[in-house]
Parts: structure tokens; C-alpha cells; sequence
């Protein structure tokens, strides 16, 4: 992929917990305003290299990386980089959703208030609602508390509080596993129509949703020393019809997990 | 082993294709056989085997739906079991043909052995070679295989238009043999298309074993 036309790239990652590698030597473009997923088995060091998409593995002490990972082509990690300013640009939602203990309203002002936002709140917050699908659940009780939503609901939730700090890519570390089937589905619409404006990569291990849901996957997989790498990757249609590696295949048609 | 069930289900599937293309060639060496030899007994055998075969291609198909829709199968899971869809029509498609050469036989009726068939038994003999090595390569999942049979039908095609100039030669000398040279002239026809059939078979090997329909242009 041409250089800038990349949301997000990791050119030569490798990932250490102090002395231990967990993560070697990744190559890998998030395409703009496309929806990449990642899959491998457990601890194959997915959600690690997620975490690097927005600094978050910051705040893990033992924490070492090599390469780079350049965000619209700059490089993430630069000294002049405002670590907690890039958590902004590069959203996150998580397994389990995370609202915090107050009101769908402040849930999602709290970003913008923080940075000290002097617009029409309640207008970003409706907006970021109405992106997320949950505006019309929600409208009649932004001052009740978060923690009244159901499970799919909160997720949306996170999700619109995600976006009303304008992030350009937004991550999601198994952001169904915990949801019903509709609650799911509902989320893989809402990523399709995101998909438009934001470029979004997903960490899942539900095969099916990957293939539902993604642009491009990459496979990911430890080997006998527990590193992970990039087995592959590419269109999602030629990953789940013909990839070319056999691991990969072995993987995705559940003969090894 | 992950997936066993499903792993032996697959086999099943396969061992059923393979029986229901047995079945197939039975009824192309018959209806040869009874061509051959008059024999109408045989002929109605054939006509009415065909039955079995429609029957066999429908569990097939109801077995393939049934894995589709239980299994999520994805990759050469997916393959293999489209592979197995197609082919399984293909081969019904080769039984009606057999059935047609049956047929032919009983609308000749009491005609005398000794007629000449022309090179209709070695067309038999080419076509049913490429159907049996078409599905050899399933088995043995070899592509190289699957494409020297597409190769080969070249060959069956140059000796059908003999057969069908050498036909059409007997008419023009000796106009009483038109309705027997018709009659051998639809025979071949069936003969032609088992080949052709093959092909597409031996086309679907190398779909399932490469990902990849021969003769489709990427873009």
C-alpha cells in the first residue's frame, strides 16, 4: 500500500515484555476508511498489538517495542507525541463495555469536556449518540445512569463516546464477546456504516464475524516459543475462500485452535 | 481431532459422489453392451436405473445443503463441498445420456447385430476413460491430473467428427441405412457430451484442489 494512503502501519513491530518477545516482526497496513479484523488463537498476541495502535501498552512498565507503527504517516511513537492525545485520534471500545458510573449524557461529554470543548455539547452529544445507533433508545433519559442500558446498549455507548472526541481510526478488542446474538449484529451494522468515516480494525475470534464483518483480515500466531506472527494477510474474500497458507486455513476451518 | 464429525461426514459425502459416479459408468458400459448386442432387455435395465441415479444425485445435494448450513464451512471446506454440488449434477447429467444411448437401442428395435457401429465403441471407450480419470483426480485431489483431461477432450471431439463424416457418408452411398445412421449419429452425440462432461468435472478438480475455475480470467 502506498504510504499515507495507510490509517495505520506497523513496518517491522516486535513486541517485548521486558526480556520476553511476545510479538515479532509485524508488517502490517490498516486501510483507510476499511474494516480490518484480526484473528489467531488465544494469547497469540492480538489485543498486544492492538494496544500499540494507540499507546496503550504505555502504561504496561515492562513494555518494549521495536519498528515502528506510524499513524497517518507519522510515527506514533516520536518524542513530541502526546500519548493521551493520540487515545483520542485512535479510539478504543473494549470486550466488556465500560460506561462510567454516571449519566448517557456525561458518558458522553466527559471527553469533550476534558478538552475543554466550547460548543453545543448537548448537540456533539446527540450527534455521537445518533452515529453510534442509540439516539433513539436513549433520547427520553440522557440523565439516567449508563449502567441502566443493557449490554448491547452500553457497548453503543462506548462506542458513541469514542467518537465524540473525533477519533480517525477506532480499535475494537472483542467488542461482541460478551453480547447476545442481535446486540452483535446490531454492532457489525453500526461498524459497516462507521466504516465510511472512520477506519477501524477489530481483534475477534468469532470466524464468522470476521468474515461478516471485514475488509482485509491478518492472521496471527504464536510459534513454539510463544511469539506471534503475521502468518498472513489479505482480502477478506481470499482469506476465507483460498488463503495461502495452510496454517492459516487449518486455523480458520477449526482443525487447530 | 477437531472437527472429526465434520471430517467424516466429508468422507462420507465423497465415498457417495464416488459410488453415484460408479453407478454412471455401470450405465455407459451397458448401454455400449447392449448396443452392441441388440440386446433390449439390458436396454430397458439402463432406462430404468436411471432412476436411481436421479434419486442418488438428490441425497447428494441434500447432504451438501445439510453441511453448508450446520458447518459454517469456509476455505477448501467450501470448496469441497461446491465441488461436490456441481460434479454431483454433472453425473446425473452423464446418466441421462447413458439412458439415451439405451434408448436409441430400443427405438432400433429388432435391427441385426451385425451392422457395423462405426468407431462408436472407441468413443465409448475414450469418453468413459476421461469420466473415470476425472474423478481419480478428485480422489487424489491432483489438479495436473483434472487439466490433462480437459486436455484430452480435444481427442474426443476429433473422433466424433469422424464418426459423424463416417455416418454421414454411409447415408449419402446407401439411403436405406439413413434412419440406422441417424439413430448412431445421436449415440455419438451422447458419447460427445460425456466428455464434455468430464471436462467439467475435471474443471471443478482443479476449482476445489487451487481455488481458482480454469478458464475464468481474474481481474
Amino acid at each position: 500500500m502506498v504510504d499515507g494512503s495507510a490509517a495505520v502501519r506497523a513496518i517491522d513491530l516486535s513486541v517485548y515484555y521486558g526480556s520476553n518477545q511476545v510479538i515479532s516482526g509485524v508488517n502490517l497496513d490498516v486501510a483507510r476508511h476499511k474494516i480490518t479484523a484480526i484473528i489467531g488463537p488465544s494469547g497469540s498476541g492480538k489485543s498486544t498489538l492492538l494496544r500499540c495502535f494507540n499507546r496503550m501498552n504505555d502504561l504496561i512498565p515492562s513494555f518494549r517495542m521495536s519498528g515502528q507503527v506510524l499513524f497517518e504517516g507519522r510515527d506514533l511513537y516520536a518524542p513530541d507525541v502526546d500519548p493521551t492525545e493520540i487515545r483520542y485520534q485512535v479510539g478504543m471500545v473494549f470486550q466488556r463495555p465500560n460506561p462510567f458510573p454516571k449519566s448517557i449524557f456525561d458518558n458522553v461529554a466527559f471527553g469533550p469536556r476534558i478538552n475543554g470543548f466550547h460548543g453545543d455539547l448537548e448537540a456533539l452529544v446527540e450527534q455521537s449518540l445518533r452515529r453510534a445507533a442509540l439516539f433513539d433508545e436513549v433520547k427520553d433519559r440522557l440523565k439516567s445512569s449508563a449502567l441502566t442500558l443493557s449490554g448491547g446498549q452500553q457497548q453503543r455507548l462506548c462506542i458513541a463516546r469514542a467518537l465524540a472526541v473525533r477519533p480517525r481510526v477506532i480499535l475494537m478488542d472483542e467488542p461482541c464477546s460478551s453480547l447476545d446474538p442481535m446486540a452483535t449484529l446490531a454492532i457489525e451494522e453500526l461498524m459497516r456504516e462507521l466504516s465510511e468515516d472512520y477506519s477501524i480494525v477489530i481483534v475477534t475470534h468469532n470466524m464468522q464475524q470476521a468474515a461478516r464483518v471485514s475488509d482485509f483480515t491478518a492472521f496471527l500466531m504464536g510459534d513454539e516459543r510463544r511469539v506471534a506472527e503475521l502468518i498472513e494477510f489479505d482480502e477478506t474474500r481470499q482469506i476465507f475462500t483460498n488463503p495461502a497458507d495452510e496454517r492459516t486455513e487449518a486455523y480458520i476451518t477449526g482443525r487447530f485452535g | 481431532m477437531l472437527r472429526a464429525d465434520f471430517d467424516r461426514n466429508l468422507k462420507l459425502l465423497q465415498d457417495d459422489l464416488i459410488e453415484l459416479g460408479n453407478l454412471v459408468s455401470q450405465a455407459i458400459t451397458q448401454a455400449m453392451d447392449a448396443l452392441k448386442n441388440r440386446d433390449l432387455a439390458a436396454s430397458q435395465r439402463v432406462v430404468a436405473e436411471d432412476d436411481v441415479i436421479d434419486q442418488k444425485r438428490f441425497e447428494l445435494e441434500d447432504q451438501c445443503i445439510d453441511l453448508i448450513a450446520t458447518q459454517q464451512p469456509i476455505a477448501i471446506d467450501l470448496r469441497t463441498l461446491m465441488a461436490v454440488l456441481h460434479i454431483s449434477v454433472e453425473l446425473e447429467r452423464v446418466g441421462d445420456y447413458a439412458e439415451g444411448i439405451a434408448k436409441v437401442t430400443l427405438m432400433m428395435g429388432d435391427e441385426p447385430a451385425s451392422k457395423p457401429l462405426f468407431d462408436l465403441p472407441l468413443l465409448a471407450d475414450k469418453a468413459s476413460d476421461m469420466l473415470g480419470r476425472s474423478l481419480d483426480a478428485l480422489i487424489l485431489r491432483d489438479a495436473g491430473a483434472a487439466e490433462q483431461v480437459c486436455e484430452d477432450d480435444d481427442q474426443v471431439d476429433n473422433l466424433y467428427k469422424k464418426v459423424y463424416r463416417d455416418l454421414l457418408t454411409d447415408m449419402t452411398r446407401d439411403p436405406k441405412s439413413i434412419r440406422r445412421a441417424t439413430y448412431l449419429l445421436w449415440v455419438a452425440h451422447d458419447l460427445e457430451r460425456i466428455a464434455d462432461r468430464a471436462t467439467n468435472i475435471a474443471e471443478r478438480v482443479i476449482f476445489l484442489v487451487t481455488g481458482k475455475l480454469p478458464g475464468v480470467n481474474e481481474s
